[in-house]
């Protein structure tokens, strides 16, 4: 979607030893920040509300994390090549209501959807290459297709998850909550890849100066079908995890997934445009976009105001985010 | 694959077309194992069009590329490149901001893989800089991004020097010094030297003749997408170097008397550049047409933003001529008319709104003027084409009020006949006291100049009035004669 600058030639400063650790600490300061903004928040409801510091009570307030993560970490593949997706929310509603009807009536034409689904990503991230179109445009106009898909399966809320879809989400694991399980292994499992295998450097070089990555010789087409492909693949998790724990689907049921994982990557320290993107911090993000609603109701804001003040622990969030960054730019 | 003494490679009859443009017209080029080949010309030479073809980034039209006497033109690629052992710097950095110096060296050796590939690219690269670079101050876990841009340089070319698993045969920088301080620069041309001598082989592309004279074995001349000669370095001198550059013939007929309009009154612009280091100052008097000449990119732009800037500020009438169209040129989803009236809106409003009347008579008598050939100024003005779009952007400057008027290289791809047209109405304009400034990277549209200042490194370094333009005298002040 947005073009990449090719690096201006701005005759820069050395750095002196004193800078360069100047900058060392603004982005350790920057990496550490997702994790500072969740424990602040997770202590605050500690304090507000000491039952919640339970196995039980942690379980309770993290169930619908896991795929809301797992919508942010799509949602971050697609930002690595500087796209975004803006159907994932009804993808995964579409996802959901496929799981709720076909994959539980017929699992073999189910799961052959799903696979399908995959697929339609793939393509999309192709027909975005080869056409060099807007991927905000194409998204959107997928948006209606996979809503409308959703509503044709199941016009009233309904249907019912697979029993052992039911089943597998209420795992109980020892001593920490499955969701909280499911998200450490998520956030490291993606670490693992794209951060620290070779196929991930070269899939992050691609947002960062994709010229340089098709002068090297790489494909940037398989670059992007891969990333959408997966994409794609955690999209259908998120949608599985999601009517598993709430045993029936509705078309509109994860419409909000599109924004809230956007913030998510961005509360993350991911940044829209030049493959700067964490996975870790991504996990974070979304962790903490949900007990930012937790909190909300423990300190007895009425559900009206309540994005309302999501919205403003965003802003806050992103505004410490900005003044980290200036710090970086500032020379010392 | 045999090393055979035959040529590492051989370029012959090699053309390429953009458009109507003839980028590189049957160029035959060779160069050896063992030898440093050296590239020069002026800017759009074909320089490093030639050079994106070795390197399989672009695609040539027609002619043979010789690898070790094979042709490998047909299906060639940046692969098939790499395999021949073909490596090269390109003069836009080709490193990913994101990445981490080491992840960047992964990138260019598909090799180092499994286990551990961090710290062994980290070593390979580290090595790499160790050699030619000592005491690079780099280390391979740093993000590009907080680099400065020298040491960006200095990494993208040990990263050009590294490999795994791969034979390594000839190696292209292009304009390898122009962002490294003079210590980095020799200690990079003496690795040069050392590799070449250990059997390698190196294009090097500057404009540093100095450093070309001293490093290279053969120097290559293009001019307009031609080589014009070649000859052993030591055959060469500073002045025989400069000479071949300017073989191009012109046509020197619409020669006639030069009168210097200076002297009267004040000069509407006497202008210090930005990064001027001596009193120099750019100046120029009512009804002059002023030339900024110079390799491109030397800072000619920055003098006419930062004019524009002055003039703005200080609330006096300037326009400019953009010369990149679809940046900072034409409204592309506006008409014609509408792109031609926006800088003149005052003198068509009526009231507190614009008299649509006004506005047509405006469009229509500066299509008459300019010849801009279309049915009706009220199309879109992506309905022109490249050259009538860039005469509804002349319109657009001559026709507001302003009586100065910057030229930022417009007649970038604009055909001859357009550009025959639009210097005659340059020239008129002049006449009824319009001042002009005009940066332009073709020498030819100097002649047209009543004064020249010929730029290099952000500042202007020569001033010469028309009388006493020579070409040789540009191209002389244009490349730098002795490493700084």
């Amino acid at each position: 979607m947005n073009a990449p600058q090719p690096m201006t030639l701005k005759p820069q400063p050395m750095l002196s030893g004193t800078q360069g650790a100047a900058v060392n600490r603004a982005r350790w300061l920057r990496n550490a920040l997702p994790a500072f903004s969740l424990i602040v928040l997770l202590g605050t409801i500690f304090i507000m509300q000491p039952r919640a510091m339970s196995y039980m009570g942690m379980n309770l307030m993290l169930n619908l994390a896991v795929p809301i993560a797992l919508a942010t970490i799509a949602q971050m593949l697609i930002i690595t090549v500087n796209d975004l997706d803006l159907s994932l929310g009804s993808f995964i509603s579409f996802v959901a209501c496929v799981a709720a009807t076909l994959l539980n009536d017929h699992p073999l034409l189910g799961s052959l959807a799903l696979l399908g689904c995959i697929g339609v990503y793939a393509l999309l991230g192709a027909l975005i290459h080869i056409r060099q179109l807007p991927a905000i445009v194409v998204t959107l106009g997928m948006s209606f297709i996979w809503v409308g898909g959703a509503v044709l399966l199941l016009p009233a809320p309904g249907g019912s998850a697979p029993q052992w879809l039911q089943a597998l989400v209420k795992i109980k694991t020892p001593l920490l909550p499955f969701a909280v399980v499911v998200c450490v292994l998520l956030a490291i499992a993606v670490h693992l890849f794209l951060m620290r295998s070779t196929w991930g450097v070269v899939l992050r070089g691609a947002g960062g100066n994709p010229l340089a990555i098709a002068k090297a010789g790489w494909s940037l087409l398989r670059i992007k079908v891969t990333l959408y492909a997966m994409a794609g693949s955690f999209g259908v998790l998120s949608g599985l995890f999601l009517v598993g724990l709430t045993t029936s689907a509705d078309a509109n049921m994860a419409l909000r997934y599109t924004l809230l994982s956007i913030a998510g990557v961005i509360l993350g320290g991911g940044e829209f445009t030049g493959g700067r993107v964490s996975p870790i911090g991504a996990v974070l993000g979304a962790l903490t976009l949900v007990l930012a609603g937790s909190l909300l109701s423990f300190i007895r804001i009425s559900p009206d105001w309540q994005i309302g003040a999501q919205g403003a622990i965003l802003i806050l969030v992103l505004a410490l985010r900005t003044a980290v960054n200036r710090l970086e730019v500032r020379p010392a | 694959m045999t090393m055979t003494p035959a040529p590492l490679v051989d370029l012959k009859g090699v053309g390429k077309h953009f458009g109507a443009v003839r980028a590189l017209n049957e160029v035959d080029l060779s160069c050896q194992a063992g030898e440093c080949l050296g590239l020069i010309g002026h800017n759009g030479a074909g320089k490093s069009t030639l050079m994106h073809i070795l390197a399989g980034t672009l695609r040539a039209d027609c002619g043979v590329l010789l690898m070790g006497g094979e042709d490998v033109r047909h299906g060639y690629s940046v692969q098939v490149a790499r395999q021949h052992g073909i490596r090269c710097v390109f003069q836009e950095l080709s490193l990913c901001p994101n990445l981490t110096v080491a992840e960047n060296t992964r990138l260019m050796c598909p090799g180092l893989r499994g286990f551990g590939w961090r710290r062994k690219a980290g070593a390979l690269i580290v090595a790499s800089l160790d050699s030619i670079f000592p005491g690079h101050g780099i280390n391979p876990a740093d993000v590009v991004a907080d680099l400065p841009i020298g040491q960006r340089q200095m990494v993208e070319i040990a990263r050009a020097f590294t490999c795994v698993d791969e034979h390594l045969a000839l190696v292209i920088l292009d304009e390898p010094t122009s962002s490294l301080d003079a210590r980095v620069a020799e200690q990079l041309l003496g690795y040069v030297r050392h590799y070449v001598e250990s059997g390698g082989c190196v294009v090097l592309i500057s404009h540093i003749l100095g450093e070309m004279l001293a490093t290279c074995d053969r120097i290559a001349v293009m001019s307009d997408g031609c080589v014009v000669d070649v000859r052993a370095a030591r055959a060469f001198t500073h002045a025989t170097l400069v000479e071949s550059m300017g073989t191009v013939t012109r046509s020197q007929g619409e020669h006639y008397e030069f009168v210097s309009k200076r002297g009267s009154a004040q000069p509407v612009v006497n202008q210090r550049p930005a990064r001027q280091q001596n009193g120099q100052t750019v100046a120029a008097w009512p009804g002059e047409i002023v030339g900024l000449a110079g390799l491109a990119g030397q800072g000619q732009s920055q003098l006419l933003v930062q004019l524009l800037r002055e003039r703005i500020a200080s609330g006096k009438r300037v326009a400019l001529v953009a010369g990149d169209r679809q940046t900072d040129g034409v409204f592309s989803l506006w008409s014609i008319a509408e792109n031609i009236t926006i800088s003149s809106l005052a003198a068509l409003k009526r009231g507190a709104l614009i008299d649509p009347q006004a506005e047509q008579a405006m469009a229509a008598e500066w299509q008459a003027r300019m010849g801009i050939r279309t049915p009706d100024m009220n199309q879109p003005i992506l309905s022109l084409s490249g050259g009538n779009q860039q005469k509804a952007l002349f319109a657009r400057a001559l026709g507001s009020d302003s009586d100065l008027i910057l030229m930022d290289d417009p007649m970038r791809g604009v055909d001859v006949g357009t550009k025959r047209e639009v210097y005659a109405i340059i020239k008129e304009e002049a006449a009824r006291g319009r001042t002009f400034i005009w940066y332009t990277t073709e020498l030819e549209e100097l002649d047209h100049c009543d004064h020249i200042y010929v730029f290099r490194s952000g500042q202007a370094v020569a001033d010469v009035p028309r009388n006493e333009l020579s070409e040789a005298q540009i191209l002389r002040s244009s490349f730098q004669e002795e490493v700084a």
